[in-house]
């Protein structure tokens, strides 16, 4: 998601270098192991002590149990079995004894090491942690090692650790949990020796993920919809519908009448909302509100005249964020010259668990209890409105129903939300702000629309020798504190990666964004700007092969073969065509005709990740389409769990595939549309295809796989479609023209 | 005061007997681990058993559930149950998970009644749960697995 900051953790002031990984004892008896922060602007200001600024990673109970501290937050992408297995690894651990905890919100002790803050995204959580992660487990593991040694009188070189198993050639042995106290007395050794890739025997094999026991048996307290307290009202807070729009006036008679409701207040900024002592009154009660909204200064447009306007800002020259050679001169002197514009609607997320946030504030302190995605932001925001020390506030972290970016906002809106109802109620009391569905889907924080224009050039040969490519969409980084990271003279990186660094060999590439203000909060969305530039590159693409008379896959060996003079870029085209062979290996890939069905074919880089993917549809009497199967090639380096990357890349295909097909936000005088699961039309598993994936072997660094499944499969739908009807579908979604 | 049988218990519970069901087994009887998705019916996260039956509990007031047999995820047993859950640990189903306490109750009550379903039988069952983590191509594969552990 925000993989592109990493250009914050540059500007950021940097620790000094991690005195890394010292270990302490604990009252509990067992063996914690983690770092001790070398930063004296972190620990010691704070007044706190050593053990304070000691980071655990791992604890270790006297039963053996070893539980791991989840920095990131497991929202259905697998990282808390991932970093779990990172620390079994090296510790040569058992699954069985392993467990998984989400970490306190601490920036200081637990930040994404790709970006600076503590929150999850950018499918950067074992990128980040793959070296803290290990180091851990290793540490933990000679500590046990050396508390057996001294124990039985032998040289530590001499045990042997497998399986949770401490063992001596002599015959003695024993658990993690005989030795953890013992451990815990002695010093932490100063290096560790990570294991070579040779001797892993979980990492890129496999290894059970620890949640999913729970998540079949409905176990309590496991996602933020789930957190009851004592004494806890439940919050509906009806938001106006058009974006800005205020509270004009209400009649809360009819919603105060329900059995169950406690209050009713006034949200300055936010909309009313209803206290109540359970979800259903609350619910109900918020339906009984009369609201009269003031628009004045609202955003009132509807979404065509928006698209309009778009389209014709796309008609118009704007700020340039690549500029290789002459595009225009090489467009017209093409011997073909291919056209296309095409229109992506907002999207919501629509992660199964609304959002959902349960705070209790006490005197100077609150507690927070919810998917934290971005603890750092959403710790000062709740400090910020309540008048307290960011340091006051505890987040509890627990699973996430999905998320796909929804539940990271800059400006913690969910936070804001709760943390302002709290105060006005003031009493201290716990309150769980409920989303409902029709709130979370008319909320906002939307995947941005958008309008791409793009011009290409081709030789008589049928190469490619001018692309010119014009941008429109919403900054999702403008106005935010992001925005002096990411956005440079006018042009926020999230709008462009994927067309900034497509790494076809073109002679003449010309770039432009236009960038409109839109009164809509916009978000990232599972692969943030690649949703739409990988669809727009990878359509032209084969709109381009088309009209040079050559298959799509030969198209782009022929533009992925050439050597560029950029290391980065020869890289990058090295491994998007091992992807790409892998998968047409798989689908048996013989040009797009197949009998009576039809395949198109994608590939493209995100988060460091290649994937590439062949669509095959059939079309139906109706003259829609049935994505029938799809084939899928990964390499996002090593792969710490191969089969939970699989998994996303079928999930990231799905998430893409409603997309692509139904999904749409629009606006009438700036009013959301669509409702619910009724009107914002989810994947169904009759419209899932066969799905089929392979991963890579790679000794490249990990790198993410939440999201990089998610961009290649609307182009390759789109090529299918284009080899089907000759026309490319670049309107979205699919339903919008009747292809869907 | 109604009366509620869940999982084989009878309840008392104080509540309007036009209370969704959900929300008495989730607010009333802390009971979470049915889900709360969409309020409609359109989503299937807050799917039970009602005498056997796969529905919404979102969808059918408390009343309406009396006299009936409530079984939640909680409490969901049986060949069927035992081996759809199995099969949703061998091929580690869930991701997010939100949704599968529902998808699990829809599957054990397909299975139940149609041992070996095919692809277009698991289709037409499970249509009225979704999967936002598109799961789906795993859902599949585990009904067809317990299929088989049903039959061994």
């Amino acid at each position: 998601m925000f993989h592109v900051m990493k250009r914050m953790q540059d500007a950021a002031a940097r620790p000094t270098r991690r005195n890394f990984l010292k270990m302490s004892a604990v009252a509990a008896g067992g063996l914690v192991v983690g770092s001790r922060l070398a930063v004296p602007g972190i620990a010691q200001a704070n007044g706190a002590s050593t053990e304070d600024a000691f980071t655990p990673f791992i604890r270790i109970s006297p039963e053996g149990i070893v539980t791991v501290l989840n920095k990131h937050l497991d929202m259905g992408q697998g990282n808390a079995t991932g970093l779990a297995t990172l620390v079994a690894e090296e510790l040569d651990a058992a699954p069985e004894q392993m467990r998984a905890e989400f970490a306190p919100a601490d920036t200081g002790r637990y930040k994404n090491l790709a970006f600076g803050m503590q929150g999850t995204g950018g499918s950067t959580a074992i990128a980040n942690s793959f070296e803290q992660y290990r180091k851990a487990g290793a540490t933990a593991r000679a500590m046990l090692v050396a508390a057996a040694a001294k124990a039985w009188g032998v040289p530590a070189a001499e045990i042997t650790v497998s399986g949770g198993t401490i063992s001596h050639g002599s015959g003695k042995s024993g658990t993690f949990g005989e030795f953890a106290e013992a451990a815990a007395k002695l010093e932490a050794p100063a290096e560790v020796t990570l294991k070579s890739p040779d001797q892993w025997v979980y990492i890129g094999k496999s290894f059970p993920r620890l949640d999913v026991p729970n998540k079949t048996v409905g176990a309590p307290n496991t996602y933020g919809m789930d957190v009851q307290r004592d004494d806890m009202l439940v919050a509906v807070l009806t938001r106006p519908l058009a974006f800005g729009a205020k509270v004009a006036s209400f009649d809360a008679s009819a919603a105060r009448a329900v059995k169950g409701v406690v209050d009713v207040i006034e949200v300055p900024g936010h909309g009313v909302a209803v206290l109540a002592t359970s979800t259903w009154p609350a619910i109900k009660a918020s339906e009984a509100l009369e609201i009269e909204w003031d628009e004045t200064g609202a955003e009132t447009r509807s979404s065509d005249a928006l698209f309009a306007e778009f389209r014709e800002l796309a008609e118009t020259a704007g700020p340039v964020f690549r500029d290789d050679g002459d595009a225009e001169a090489a467009i017209a002197g093409a011997a073909t010259v291919v056209e296309q514009v095409f229109e992506f609607p907002y999207l919501a997320h629509g992660m199964m668990e609304p959002m959902v946030l349960t705070i209790h504030v006490e005197g100077e302190r609150a507690s927070l209890w919810y998917p934290s995605q971005f603890q750092t932001v959403d710790q000062q925001t709740a400090a910020a409105v309540l008048g307290i020390a960011p340091e006051n506030v505890t987040i509890h972290t627990l699973y996430g129903g999905g998320s796909f970016g929804r539940r990271t906002t800059p400006d913690a809106r969910h936070i804001v939300e709760a943390a302002t109802i709290a105060k006005l109620w003031g009493k201290s009391q716990p309150i769980k702000l409920v989303y409902t569905r029709e709130d979370d889907t008319r909320a906002g924080y939307y995947r941005p629309m958008g309008v791409h224009k793009v011009r290409a050039g081709l030789d008589a040969d049928g190469n490619l020798v001018g692309w010119h490519h014009r941008i429109v969409q919403q900054s999702l980084m403008s106005g935010t504190f992001f925005e002096q990271y990411m956005v440079h003279d006018g042009i926020d990186e999230t709008s462009v990666e994927g067309v900034k660094d497509a790494s076809y060999a073109i002679p003449a590439f010309h770039a432009e964004l236009h960038s409109p203000k839109v009164g809509v909060p916009v978000l990232w969305w599972r692969s943030v700007g690649h949703t739409q530039t990988g669809y727009v590159v990878e359509a032209m693409m084969d709109k381009a092969a088309r009209a040079a008379g050559v298959d799509p896959l030969e198209f782009r060996r022929r533009h992925l073969s050439q050597p560029s003079g950029i290391a980065e870029r020869d890289k990058d085209n090295a491994r998007k065509l091992g992807v790409l062979e892998k998968v047409a290996e798989m689908s048996g890939w013989a040009g797009p005709e197949n009998g009576d069905r039809f395949r198109g074919i994608a590939v493209h880089k995100s988060f460091n990740t290649y994937v590439a993917e062949v669509a095959e549809v059939s079309r139906r009497d109706d003259g829609t389409f049935r994505i029938e199967n799809v084939w899928c090639a990964v390499d996002c380096g090593v792969a710490v769990n191969p089969d939970n990357v699989k998994a996303q890349m079928e999930g990231g295909i799905g998430y893409g595939l409603a997309a692509v097909l139904f999904s749409e936000i629009t606006l009438t005088d700036g009013h959301v549309d669509q409702v619910n699961f009724d009107s914002y039309r989810p994947m169904r598993i009759e419209d899932m295809p066969h799905v089929e994936v392979e991963v890579l072997a790679s000794a490249e660094a990990p790198s993410g796989a939440g999201e990089p499944g998610t961009p290649p499969i609307g182009p390759a739908v789109a090529n299918a479609i284009l080899a089907a009807t000759g026309e490319l579908p670049a309107v979205l979604p699919l339903t919008k023209t009747g292809l869907a | 005061m109604i009366r509620l049988n869940i999982n084989g218990q009878d309840r008392e519970i104080d509540v309007d007997p036009e209370t969704p069901l959900l929300w008495v087994l989730r607010d009333e009887l802390g009971m979470t681990g049915t889900k709360y998705g969409c309020g409609i019916a359109a989503c299937g996260a807050c799917t039970i058993h009602l005498d056997g039956m796969a529905v919404r509990s979102c969808q059918t007031m408390a009343s309406d559930a009396e006299g009936m047999a409530i079984v939640t995820i909680e409490g969901v047993d049986g060949k069927a149950a035992k081996a759809v859950q199995a099969a949703w640990r061998e091929l580690e189903v869930p991701q997010c998970g939100y949704c599968q306490s529902g998808q699990i109750l829809a599957a054990t009550a397909l299975l139940a009644e149609t041992p070996k379903p095919s692809d277009e039988d698991i289709d037409m069952a499970m249509s009225g749960n979704v999967c936002r983590c598109a799961t789906y191509t795993r859902i599949r594969a585990a009904i067809h697995r317990a299929a088989e552990t049903m039959e061994g």
